[in-house]
């Protein structure tokens, strides 16, 4: 006689499998966070590496909390992420603005080829010091960097993905009798929110190099300025540390952005 | 005077290396209610006729004249052969959109549209995204959005044949009788002999290279007051599918 199965018997059994291979992914992970900062604390202290370079959890750890209390590891942190954040909108604004004209005319895009893939592969950084010059040693320069670095690689993927919409979309729009702009708001725009935003996942990274290396240029203030100077006076528990701000930072941006996407793309 | 006039048309696409003659001196004229296709075999011209009469771009010579007008702004209807709804507007979004575009968009034309969506058979669906939808309801659904405009043209490029015969069959009977009541004028391209016949009062056959009015043909009057699904078991149907079919052999052979 064949049995059947219970479905619903089944279906727990389905989720309990689910959780605990959760539960494992995340004992693993756990695991390598562990393993990575007691390594390295334990190399440090028994000095299988220079613990003057490589300094050690613990240390970065105090030198977190004094600089935190003192106030000035806030001011710093806040500076950079607020240099980021600006280059990042500005970057990608621009950018995406940038790709509309573009795409609003193509003989406009037809001229502009080349140099839009000169200015691609031409390293953005070696222009710093052209831009303090010329903006100033301040945060407008800083920003800038953080701006002009991811500007031309959003421009030219949000373009090609601005083309690629089906042009029956296009189409259907035309016979309604809608305008340019009317197409480019009702289904270029909308159609390219995907590649939008992966460029937006991109530029988070971007715009950082681009403030930390601002910031080594004009090495005032900022988490690339305590780099710089934690490099010359040799303190490299002060490098480390912001370092591991940054990582942080960074990280929270991403998942804003991720977050971002999920409320933007309803639909999908 | 015709309500749709087709004036020695010739269209060619140009590229660098070619030069494709697509139509050549297609005539032809549609009185107003009147529903017709065009049938022929793939790259005849179909679509490109169909855009030129849409005013999508001008024929390379000749004109298109609807009441006696031509130039854009016309009230045209174009649906494709996919529903072509736009994925991240909902269902009730979708069929307003021309509304919205055509600055025609009031509480009164919503509730129409909105009700348009319940006489194609579509109910309880307005704030669902089309991606929820089967094939059949999302061409429902697209037809609706066609028809919210009010157009006085409906243009219907193989709006069925991305679908199950089963729901082709039923979508027929809705559209022609949709049509009907509203008295439109409608252009259907097809490769479907059979559906040609079933929807249609006037048949157009196209041959290619280059695309051109090969023969006309009448539908008998007994076979036009029917739904399409009944036309289908008519005597008088399975006549004229031989006639156009031997037709379709000949000009494949001559090809
Ligand atoms: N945008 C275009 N550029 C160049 N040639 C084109 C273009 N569109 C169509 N053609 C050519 O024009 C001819 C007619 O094309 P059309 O799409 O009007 O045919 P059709 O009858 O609709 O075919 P099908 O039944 O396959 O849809 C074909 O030879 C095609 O290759
Ligand atoms: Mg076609």
């Amino acid at each position: 006689m064949k049995t059947t199965p219970d479905i619903h018997v089944l279906h727990n059994q389905y989720k309990a499998d689910l959780k605990s291979e959760k539960r494992r992914v995340r004992v693993y992970q756990l695991l390598i966070f562990i393993v990575f900062f007691g390594g390295w604390e334990i190399a440090s202290r028994l000095e299988w590496v220079d613990p003057l370079i490589f300094s050690s959890p613990s240390k970065i750890w105090n030198l977190f909390t004094v600089k935190l209390l003192d106030g000035t590891l806030l001011n710093h942190a806040s500076v950079t992420l607020f240099e980021t954040v600006l280059g990042f909108i500005l970057g990608t604004l621009l950018g995406t603005l940038l790709a509309a004209i573009l795409w609003w005319s193509p003989f406009l895009s037809k001229v502009l080829d080349p140099y839009l893939v000169i200015l691609n592969a031409m390293p953005k950084v070696a222009l710093g010091p052209i831009l303090i010059v010329a903006l100033g040693p301040g945060f407008t320069s800083i920003i800038s960097m953080g701006a002009i670095i991811s500007v031309i690689i959003t421009t030219i993927v949000v373009y090609t993905s601005f083309r690629e919409v089906d042009p029956n979309y296009l189409k259907v729009l035309q016979t309604f009798g809608a305008t340019r702009f009317q197409s480019f708001k009702e289904a270029i725009l909308p159609a390219s929110f995907p590649t939008i935003i992966s460029t937006l996942k991109v530029n988070v990274g971007l715009s950082w190099v681009g403030v930390i290396v601002g910031e080594f240029l004009v090495s005032s203030r900022g988490l690339g300025y305590l780099i710089i100077y934690g490099f010359q006076v040799f303190n490299f528990t002060l490098v480390l540390m912001s370092l591991m701000i940054i990582a942080v930072c960074a990280t929270i941006m991403y998942q804003l952005v991720a977050w971002l996407e999920r409320k933007l793309i309803k639909h999908g | 005077m015709s309500f749709l006039t087709i004036n020695q048309v010739s269209h060619t696409y140009f590229s660098k290396d070619h030069a494709t003659s697509a139509l050549s001196d297609v005539s032809l004229s549609i009185e107003e209610g009147e529903f017709i296709s065009f049938l022929g075999p793939s790259g005849c011209g179909k679509t490109t006729l169909l855009s030129i009469i849409a005013g999508l771009f001008p024929p390379t010579v000749g004109n298109v004249l609807i009441e006696g007008e031509s130039g854009h702004n016309r009230s045209i209807g174009y649906m494709l052969q996919q529903d072509y709804l736009f994925p991240w507007k909902t269902i009730s979004e979708n069929i307003t959109l021309g509304l919205k575009l055509l600055k025609h968009e009031s509480e009164d034309s919503k509730i129409k549209a909105l009700e348009l969506l319940e006489s194609v058979g579509l109910t309880g669906v307005e704030n669902q995204y089309p991606r929820q939808l089967s094939g059949g309801m999302r061409q429902r659904a697209a037809l609706a959005r066609t028809l919210a405009v009010d157009p006085k043209i409906l243009l219907l490029d193989e709006p069925f044949s991305a679908l199950d015969y089963q729901t082709k069959l039923r979508l027929e009977d809705l559209v022609s009788i949709t049509l009907k009541s509203f008295g439109k004028t409608a252009v259907l391209v097809t490769h479907d002999i059979g559906e040609s016949i079933a929807m249609s009062d006037k048949i157009f056959l196209f041959a290619s290279h280059p695309g051109r009015i090969h023969k006309t043909f009448d539908v008998p009057e007994e076979l036009r007051s029917l739904t399409p699904f009944e036309v289908r078991n008519h005597h008088a149907y399975n006549a004229l599918f031989q006639t156009i079919w031997k037709e379709l052999e000949n000009l494949e052979d001559h090809a």
